[in-house]
């Protein structure tokens, strides 16, 4: 069974989002989406400054066999990207909700939190997948 | 005989189990306007013995002319055994095997040429190879767009100077994807990049530099200051070079301070026969930090479970069976046998095999443009060091005399007077080893007789 933190936000497409104190919101992929992709060989981040839609090709996971888009979660301006990741895209795999975060968004529109899963209904899209 | 195996009672289970009343169900969704009734112009088959005589007779009428035509794809000695190796039935494929790491030897042949493709230009990485030397251009670009994140322009820069042809076929291919190419022109009466026009575009955001060596016109271009120009204004450079070429001159890894970002070409004169346009391969290398958004695929060595050597697919998760509309390429495969082929060639002749028959080009090519120019009224057009083509003006109109020399058994070379107007009745020749002295001097009668002839 994946870790599914309670205090987090998620994806059906398997991307976490963890408001920050600040209001910023940091975006990973989750433990079940990484356990799935295997060893990861590179990332994709994306540029700090850009601006994403909900629902937009944010990020690029790359394991030997595929490559894979990460959507942003919300609407908003990169303002951090993870760099450690272009050497040591394995954080990914090995702490994905902490070392292994993608980037940071300052959210344009903070209605669309509300539009994200819970830790339980996301539990429930990764047990679905399961059958 | 339909290829695809399937008996009547196959197909009519299948298409009950996915609901569809008929094969022809399947394609509905295609307008009938849009559908072609009947192949009406496709003759019906022909026996092989048949088509065995059909393209002998096709094939004698190309009869064997003397040939001074370059222009991108080059007359050279391939080695008797070059094709016989690949023509074995363990290198007989075109294709990278779908089971790739079942197919040993395949995949070790990829890796050399890599290595030998990173080794001739200077560069870290080789793909495996693509179509052609022009469509390698073509993804040369795109992948710059890719790779240049800063630049957002799509903009190309190309001297007029690049093989038209490659020019062509990557607009054509880039179209539809919001890339723009601005073509700069050469010096008059020089023959390469007018660099003054290139500093004019000075702090304008250009994705990416394309510099050809030696240029269309066989001449050096001064690609150390057009390769520093472009780094210093923050634009990838993309080489375009004639492989064998750089068994003399210095690798495009080398060019500037730094380097060149992406090289390409085609692999043609690395063993490949003349073939009406092709097939020919197209090959790439380029900087580790752009490995990812290289299109095709790379072979890498590794190691198995008991330490062995082994090779195997490292890269190709962004081609298009994997990555689908998002892939670094829509063309997602590579050209095995004509890569075979180079291979070998390149193992056979060695480094310094290589450099002779690249320094032989060179000298007959000088040679020839010695004799030809002692015609009256055939003028050298440029004069610059060159490798192993060169313009000459004629007195004439040079597709007559062309049709002329062929009545003579000689190809004379390309006529440039549509593609390059202002140079006038222009012609580009080459000689490559396989020109004799001889072969030069049976050149330079047959075409002073013909222009005596001309009023």
């Amino acid at each position: 069974m994946s870790n599914i933190p309670a205090d987090l936000k998620y994806l059906d497409s398997h991307e976490w989002a963890r408001v920050e104190s600040d209001g910023t919101v940091t975006i990973g992929i989750s433990d079940h989406a990484q356990g799935a992709l295997g060893d990861l060989v590179f990332v994709e981040v994306p540029e700090v400054g850009k601006s994403l839609s909900k629902g937009a090709a944010a990020a690029v996971v790359e394991s030997v066999k595929a490559a894979s888009d990460v959507y942003s979660p919300l609407s908003g301006e990169v303002i951090a990207a993870n760099d450690a990741l272009s050497g040591s895209p394995e954080l990914v795999n090995s702490d994905p909700y902490g070392a292994g975060w993608l980037f940071k968004l300052k959210p344009s529109n903070a209605g669309e939190l509300q539009q994200l899963l819970d830790a339980k209904a996301y539990e429930k899209v990764v047990a679905d997948a399961a059958h | 005989m339909p290829f695809i195996p399937h008996t009547e009672t196959e197909i009519s289970e299948m298409l009950a189990a996915i609901g569809a009343p008929s094969i022809d169900a399947l394609f509905d969704e295609i307008p009938a306007a849009l559908r072609i009734k009947s192949l009406a112009a496709i003759p019906d088959a022909l026996s092989e013995m048949e088509v065995g005589r059909l393209m002998q007779q096709r094939a004698s009428q190309d009869g064997r002319p003397l040939n001074f035509l370059g222009a991108g794809a080059y007359e050279h000695h391939i080695p008797a055994a070059v094709w016989a190796i690949v023509t074995r039935g363990e290198f007989y494929s075109a294709y990278t095997p779908y089971q790739a790491e079942a197919s040993q030897g395949t995949l070790q042949l990829l890796y050399e040429y890599q290595t030998m493709m990173s080794s001739l230009t200077g560069m870290e990485v080789s793909n495996a190879s693509l179509y052609d030397g022009a469509s390698a251009l073509a993804e040369a670009c795109l992948m710059s767009v890719r790779a240049h994140r800063r630049s957002k322009s799509a903009r190309i820069v190309v001297p007029s100077t690049l093989n038209p042809t490659y020019l062509s076929v990557s607009r054509a291919v880039t179209e539809g994807q919001n890339l723009s190419f601005t073509v700069l022109p050469y010096e008059p009466g020089k023959g390469t990049l007018q660099f003054s026009r290139l500093e004019a575009l000075k702090g304008e955001d250009i994705t990416a530099v394309v510099i050809q060596q030696p240029n269309f016109f066989g001449l050096m271009e001064d690609v150390d200051a057009i390769t520093d120009w472009a780094h210093a204004n923050n634009a990838l450079v993309i080489a375009v070079v004639n492989p064998l070429s750089l068994a003399l001159f210095k690798p495009p890894g080398e060019w500037g301070t730094k380097g060149v970002d992406i090289v390409v070409g085609d692999g043609q004169p690395l063993g490949v026969p003349l073939s009406s346009g092709g097939p020919y391969f197209g090959f790439m290398t380029t900087r580790m930090e752009h490995v990812r958004q290289m299109p095709g695929r790379i072979i890498g060595r590794t190691v198995d479970l008991d330490g062995k050597q082994g090779f195997t697919l490292t890269l190709q998760a962004r081609e298009q069976h994997i990555r689908r509309s998002k892939a670094t390429s829509n063309i997602c495969t590579n050209q095995g046998l004509l890569v075979t082929a180079a291979t070998i060639h390149m193992s056979l002749l060695g480094a310094a095999g290589l450099e002779a028959v690249a320094a032989t080009s060179q000298r007959q090519t000088s040679k020839l443009v010695e004799r030809l120019a002692r015609i009256p009224g055939v003028k050298v057009v440029f004069d610059g060091y060159r490798f192993h083509e060169a313009v000459l003006q004629l007195p004439t109109k040079v597709s007559e005399v062309l049709e002329a020399l062929a009545k003579r058994n000689i190809v004379g070379g390309l006529d440039l007077s549509k593609l390059y107007p202002e140079l006038g009745n222009a012609l580009l020749v080459c000689a490559t080893e396989m020109r004799t002295d001889a072969d030069l001097d049976s050149y330079a009668s047959a075409l002073a007789d013909v222009l005596e002839r001309k009023p």
